[in-house]
């Protein structure tokens, strides 16, 4: 098994710690890729994504770490979805990577294609990523995503999950959360919204697949999600990061919120941050100041309906999923307990 | 080449040039633009002394010591003093406290002070102007205006009436509050810029001693020393001080009167100076006797509470209505909705040996009877915004204006003053900057701060401090003075955690470098307002874009 680099660590009594994206006080390589002035920008300005996109940062965020970890020799295949449309409306790219469009459902089997080629050639320090955003991944991609486990071939796939079709206008996904309103679940009856005990939890299937890695990260946690990414691309094999992204469009919520609707989601129980290596969840990342899950719902128009009295046993509900996980997942650290 | 020949050669079906994104500007979306700001920090707000507080702890935070002192010495000469005696309205304002605890503030300050002293820095003087401005009173409001005055490269006499530098720092803190050493370094350090200090110097008219000494401006502060008195009957020999001459004698070390059981009457500052002295060479248990309920005692709130950590007996609302041999006879008060303390006609009896006066003090101000358009009321004197009382060129400060009388503020008078007497040499009006917005803690995203209890400073144990002069509160190490500049949240100012330059999801923010801030790239910039939402600090704005 490969060589995982030490996990993370906070740095104590210092202003922000390793909270913040950089941080002065910090040793230099404490600090994140997105704090250096040289960082790549493999994703660079002038894209088309909504204002406060959440999947336009956390590709940013990924490809960067990716690019630094890789040395800078890096493929990325992307399937459709928003983040290929707002990227590269022709003839403009904001990559400044090579990138290639695969369909819709192919884009782990497109780079499972490069990688076998470069393994041909011989490009052993060439790197291959393939992307997708939660529909092209959990629905339309899932066979080819699934072969390319199960091939264990030398692919990362990043998954930016902001829990419906949001470049076709908001329909729903297997990765849409129970009551959301999309324009498929719309908030009518007795049960409004996405049904409940429906769609699937990517990670766990990928972890179900023995691969040797398998993480979820927020886009509110730099840190956290740079370490993941480089701990991925130091392993060879099939590797899957699922990227929490808010969508302001989709979810109805202000551009200015979008990471802390994400830190809401995590510190909340309703996304947990997991790693997982050959079958077993390895670590999670805990909950530093929780929060209620109508903290976080509120921020969203479209959850609500959960908020009108004749709903609330949807938001019981709702709270319910998030104390399982929290339970499930072990999100909260003794040591807070004891507080 | 001609438009024809461009399309000639593109594959089939292909008209456009392939290009980068950054050709797409999309600042154009724009409704709403985030800039930087900077804002003014509660501490700061709250000095009396007007220290920037936070920028010192900036540089205090990279362990750049040195530079944080010069920081506070642009605005106040005594960190050293201030770190004891300082009753921090600063770390009371910090917005710290509403996420864990404030920033021990006043810890650092003290910190920075004694490393000066440790490692002997100086503050240049400024190029001489050939203007000579006395000071009247060698008190920290009279030393601050000599100092920032020297700065401003004028000539500065001090004289003063008592036979050492310092006044009530001096003659009314006694030593386990300040520590004689750090009193005279700093001021050392003030004479040695030039300031020339004339001790038992009493300036019995004010007028003539300007004119004999040829002198462009004055700074009179000679603070209040002169005890109030009320009369009480009293039958017998029992012997009274005054407090404020207690404190003097036990700074010059004749206290062979202090034995027995002292009473002190006063609920002030003097009155648990007093106390707390009296515990120390007496032995016995001192009692106060206070007029006003505990909460609405003039003597600040820490105060009461280290001298009742001592195990002075504090006995509140309670006036003494007569005095026979050595009994005491108290009169109860009881106190109104408005904290009025009423006589209630009941007493009770005490014992005790020597009574001490602390009930406040007035001015004297008699130097100043030839100087008629100098305003005088209630025994404080009058002064405009400018520190500048009646008399054009003749500035005051300190105890003797209308105030609260605290070192500190005596401190800010005295750099008020300063700036205000180098203006009007030259000619001018002293302007005072703007203030910026002041920083709420809803204005910050608290989020990203760390949890950190405070470090609170070794204290000396009870027992200790009961039977010497010591030092009571002890000192930050480098370590944890380190540890706690770094709790201060930098409110409203940048602190370079690089967080909007990391978040922006459009790579609208140009990193300048270590110590250069940010710059927006508004050609990018689509104005979702990430970057305001996730700065820790409060220092983005979001304003409206002209359409």
């Amino acid at each position: 098994m490969p060589q995982l680099p030490e996990t993370k660590q906070k740095v104590k009594f210092y202003q922000t710690g390793t909270f913040t994206v950089g941080n002065r006080l910090l040793e230099s390589d404490h600090r994140t890729v997105q704090a250096t002035i040289d960082r790549s920008n493999s994703l660079d300005s002038g894209h088309r994504a909504c204002q406060g996109c959440g999947e336009a940062l956390g590709a940013r965020f990924a490809i960067d770490a990716a690019m630094r970890a890789s040395n800078n020799q890096l493929i990325a295949a992307n399937a459709t979805g928003c983040l290929e449309v707002f990227t590269t409306p022709y003839p403009e790219t904001a990559w400044s990577i090579p990138w290639i469009h695969s369909l819709f459902g192919n884009a782990a089997a497109v780079a499972s294609g490069i990688a076998a080629a470069l393994k041909v050639k011989g490009r052993h320090e060439v790197r291959v990523i393939a992307q997708g955003g939660d529909g092209g991944t959990t629905d339309i991609g899932f066979g080819c995503l699934s072969g390319t486990f199960d091939r264990n071939d030398d692919v990362l796939y990043i998954c930016y999950n902001n829990q419906a079709y949001m470049n076709t206008g908001v329909q729903r996904s297997s990765a849409t959360p129970a009551a959301a309103r999309t324009a498929t679940t719309q908030p009518v009856g007795d049960e409004p919204g996405n049904a409940f005990n429906t769609g699937k939890s990517v990670p766990l299937v990928a972890i179900a697949h023995q691969i040797p890695y398998v993480a979820t990260a927020s886009v509110h946690d730099l840190h956290d999600l740079e370490l993941k990414v480089t701990k991925a691309m130091q392993i060879r094999g099939a590797r899957y990061i699922e990227i929490f992204v808010p969508c302001p469009l989709g979810w109805g919520s202000l551009p200015g919120d979008t990471i802390k609707i994400a830190r809401y989601a995590v510190e909340c129980g309703m996304y947990p941050l997991l790693e997982g290596s050959h079958g077993e969840i390895t670590a999670v990342t805990k909950i530093r100041r929780r929060v209620t899950v109508s903290d976080y719902l509120k921020l969203q128009r479209r959850f609500a309906h959960v908020f009108r009295p004749e709903n609330a046993h949807q938001l019981a509900q709702l709270q319910a999923i998030a104390d399982r996980n929290i339970k499930r997942f072990d999100l909260i650290s003794r040591e807070d307990d004891e507080k | 080449m001609s438009k024809e020949s461009v399309v000639q050669q593109k594959p089939f079906a292909v008209t456009l040039d392939v290009g980068t994104s950054l050709l797409n500007k999309t600042g154009s979306w724009r409704s709403t633009r985030p800039v930087y700001v900077d804002r003014l920090p509660p501490c700061n707000n709250a000095c009396p002394a007007g220290e920037n507080i936070q920028a010192w702890l900036f540089e205090a935070e990279e362990g750049n010591y040195e530079a944080a002192w010069r920081k506070i010495m642009e605005e106040n000469p005594f960190p050293s003093i201030m770190g004891r005696v300082c009753y921090q309205p600063c770390e009371k304002a910090c917005n710290r406290v509403k996420l864990d605890e404030s920033v021990g503030i006043n810890s650092v300050e003290r910190f920075l002070g004694d490393q000066a002293i440790k490692y002997d820095w100086k503050v240049a003087v400024g190029q001489p102007t050939g203007k000579r401005v006395l000071v009247v009173g060698a008190g920290p409001g009279g030393l601050a205006a000599a100092y920032h005055l020297r700065r401003f490269g004028h000539e500065v006499t001090v004289l003063e009436a008592a036979s050492k530098a310092g006044g009530m720092l001096r003659w009314g803190i006694p030593k386990y509050r300040l520590p004689r050493e750090k009193l005279n370094s700093e001021i050392n350090r003030i004479e040695e810029m030039g300031v020339e200090i004339r001790l038992n110097s009493p300036v019995d008219d004010l007028k003539a001693t300007m004119e004999e000494g040829g002198y462009d401006a004055a700074f009179i502060a000679v603070g209040a020393h002169t005890p109030k008195t009320l009369e009480i009957p009293i039958s017998g020999n029992i012997p009274v001080i005054e407090g404020i001459k207690l404190l003097r004698d036990v700074e010059l070390e004749q206290t062979r009167y202090m034995k027995g059981r002292v009473v002190v009457y006063g609920g002030g500052n003097t009155a648990m100076d007093v106390a707390r002295s009296a515990k120390r060479l007496t032995g016995f248990t001192p009692r106060v006797i206070v007029r006003r309920a505990r909460e609405r005692m003039a003597a600040h709130e820490f105060e009461v509470h280290e001298a009742l950590d001592e195990v002075v007996d504090i006995l509140n609302l309670r006036t003494i209505k007569e005095i026979r041999g050595n009994t005491f006879v108290l009169e109860k008060m009881v106190a109104d909705d408005a904290g009025r303390p009423f006589p209630t006609g009941q007493t009770e009896e005490i014992e005790g040996d020597l009574l001490v006066m602390a009930l406040g003090q007035d001015s004297e101000l008699a130097m100043l009877r030839n100087l008629p358009d100098i305003e005088i009321n209630w025994g404080v004197v009058g002064v405009d915004k400018g520190m500048m009382t009646g008399h054009p060129g003749i500035f005051a400060g300190g105890d003797m204006v209308p105030s609260e009388r605290t070192v500190t503020t005596a401190i800010g008078h005295g750099k008020k003053a300063a700036r205000n007497i180098d203006a009007w040499l030259r000619g001018e009006t002293y302007r005072v900057a703007e203030k910026h917005q002041l920083v709420t803690f809803e204005m910050l995203n608290s989020w990203y701060y760390s949890d950190a209890p405070r470090t609170i400073r070794p204290t000396l144990e009870v027992i200790r401090r009961q039977s010497g002069f010591a030092e009571v509160i002890g000192d930050l190490n480098e370590a944890n003075a380190l540890f706690e500049a770094r709790r201060c949240m930098s409110c409203g100012n940048c602190f370079e955690c690089d967080n909007c330059y990391g978040i922006c999801p459009d790579n609208a923010i140009t990193k300048l470098g270590q110590g250069k801030r940010f710059k927006f790239k508004y050609d990018y910039c689509k104005g979702c307002g990430m970057c305001a939402t996730e700065c820790p600090c409060g220092a983005i704005d979001i304003v409206p874009e002209e359409i």
